[in-house]
């Protein structure tokens, strides 16, 4: 199902992401420009684009990290950025940052979010999830790329989230890795998430979502389904 | 409640990661311990040093609070958990008070490292009431912190903010140390006025101030998208 952009519905799904002409700059440049879609609840958005295309900038405007300049998102029909308070324990992000605290272990790590969520984890079944059973009480200080990486993805999800912003989830992730990560987003895609997702590797991530769509220099050049050939193939802002 | 727990879960994660990484408090000693060291040194007489054991104390506390300060934001930004944090469903006043709280204790251990050094090379003569010298320890740190984490969060994502941070927090915490200097001095001394208890109500005050509106100020600086 391609993405359309349209108006909110009247009455949307607690979990429909709308999209109404974004835009967001950083000093001068419009790093998002005009980017409308609408991902309907329980769906999943591809996202592909070059590096600075502004796919990590779409991500962090819709987990209300940043600011719109101009336009609007809403998810449910609230409105992302006015209601951010309200609606970020809905909203769970993945990007290179992985929010973790390095001298911890990751079971800590698990349990100190947790906490400060105000509620309480099991650690090992959410360590056990994401295949790090074994690293539980090793300092984070030491854990590879791609552990990290696991471990990023079992702390977001511990919000039990209505829409799940992934950005290059695969990267840096062995086979393995990737399989867990694919392994997660059907879950949350099954329990009636939304999803978004950003890599550069389409094919990985075309079984998990419905709707794609490139951007370069912050708008979006291309629309169509993730198995389309014309998602695989790289960005050079030609395709239009 | 919520906002109880969620201070005490942030608290709970800092004294962690300085327990783990003790590297930074021991760095605070180091610190604190080199300038009243130096201060002693640098008096041109012996008989002068238990005259400015109150104001050798204070400030090596202050100008090692700004370390600990920046050091506490710096463990935020290195893996991103600050804004991981501030998308977290934790209400951002939860994240200042927890972390003033958790600046104020390892700012407290600076001064019970500093008091006895500073005892032993200033060789203050105790006349006054030290009994209420903790007190005014408890509350010339929380005094430092509550601004401090203020200013930190302000600086920390900015370039140069080791050199920031200072710039802008030593004029906020100038009464701070005055008045802890002046209620210290006046406890070891001995206070026939009774006027440390003005220097204290001094601390007092700014903390009401600062631990009320700085939690409000917080939220605009680091929540500005």
């Amino acid at each position: 199902m391609p993405v359309a952009a349209t108006d909110a519905p009247s009455s949307p799904p607690v979990s429909t992401l709308v999209v109404d002409d974004l835009s967001r700059r950083f000093g001068r440049r419009w790093a998002l420009a005009r980017v409308s879609l609408t991902v309907p609840a329980g769906g999943g958005l591809l996202l592909l684009g070059a590096n600075g295309s502004g796919k990590t900038t779409l991500l962090r405007t819709l987990a209300t990290a940043l600011r719109p300049h101009r336009g609007s998102a809403s998810l449910g029909g609230r409105d992302l950025w006015e209601d951010r308070r309200a609606l970020r324990p809905r909203i769970a992000l993945l990007t290179h940052a992985p929010g973790l605290y390095a001298d911890l272990s990751a079971a800590e790590n698990l349990r100190a979010w947790a906490a400060m969520g105000g509620h309480a984890v099991d650690a090992a079944a959410r360590l056990a999830e994401v295949g790090l059973t074994d690293a539980a009480d090793r300092v984070v200080r030491t854990f590879s790329a791609g552990m990290v990486r696991r471990l990023a993805l079992a702390r977001i999800l511990l919000k039990s989230p209505d829409l799940v912003l992934l950005d290059e989830p695969f990267s840096a992730l062995d086979p393995e890795g990737r399989a867990v990560v694919a392994k997660a987003a059907q879950a949350v895609r099954a329990r009636g998430a939304t999803l978004v997702l950003s890599t550069h590797h389409a094919p990985l991530a075309a079984s998990l979502c419905d709707q794609a769509i490139r951007l370069h220099e912050g708008q979006i050049v291309w629309r169509g389904a993730p198995d389309d050939p014309q998602a695989a193939v790289p960005a050079d802002g030609a395709l239009v | 409640m919520t906002g109880v727990r969620a201070v005490a879960a942030v608290v709970g994660r800092e004294l962690r990661t300085e327990w783990r990484d003790r590297s930074r408090v021991g760095g605070l000693f180091v610190y604190g311990f080199a300038l009243v060291l130096a201060l002693a040194f640098a008096m041109p007489g012996p008989h002068m040093l238990p005259d400015l054991a109150g104001g050798a104390l204070w400030l090596g506390l202050v100008l090692a609070s700004t370390r600990a300060l920046d050091a506490s934001f710096a463990t935020e930004l290195e893996h991103g958990a600050l804004e991981a944090m501030l998308l977290w469903p934790v209400p951002p006043a939860a994240i200042f008070y927890g972390k003033a709280l958790a600046n104020t204790i390892v700012l407290l251990m600076v001064a019970c490292f500093l008091a006895p050094i500073v005892g032993l090379l200033y060789h203050p003569e105790p006349r006054g009431s030290l009994w209420m010298l903790p007190l005014v320890m408890v509350a010339g740190c929380m005094a430092l912190a509550a601004p401090g984490t203020l200013v930190a969060s302000l600086t920390s994502r900015a370039r140069g903010s080791s050199a920031l941070l200072p710039v802008l927090l030593f004029p906020l915490v100038v009464p701070v140390l005055l008045a802890s200097a002046r209620a210290t001095t006046l406890l070891l001394e001995g206070d026939p006025m009774n006027q440390a208890d003005d220097w204290l109500g001094v601390l007092v005050v700014f903390n009401l101030l600062h631990w009320s509106l700085d939690a409000l100020l917080f939220e605009r600086v680091i929540d500005e998208g």
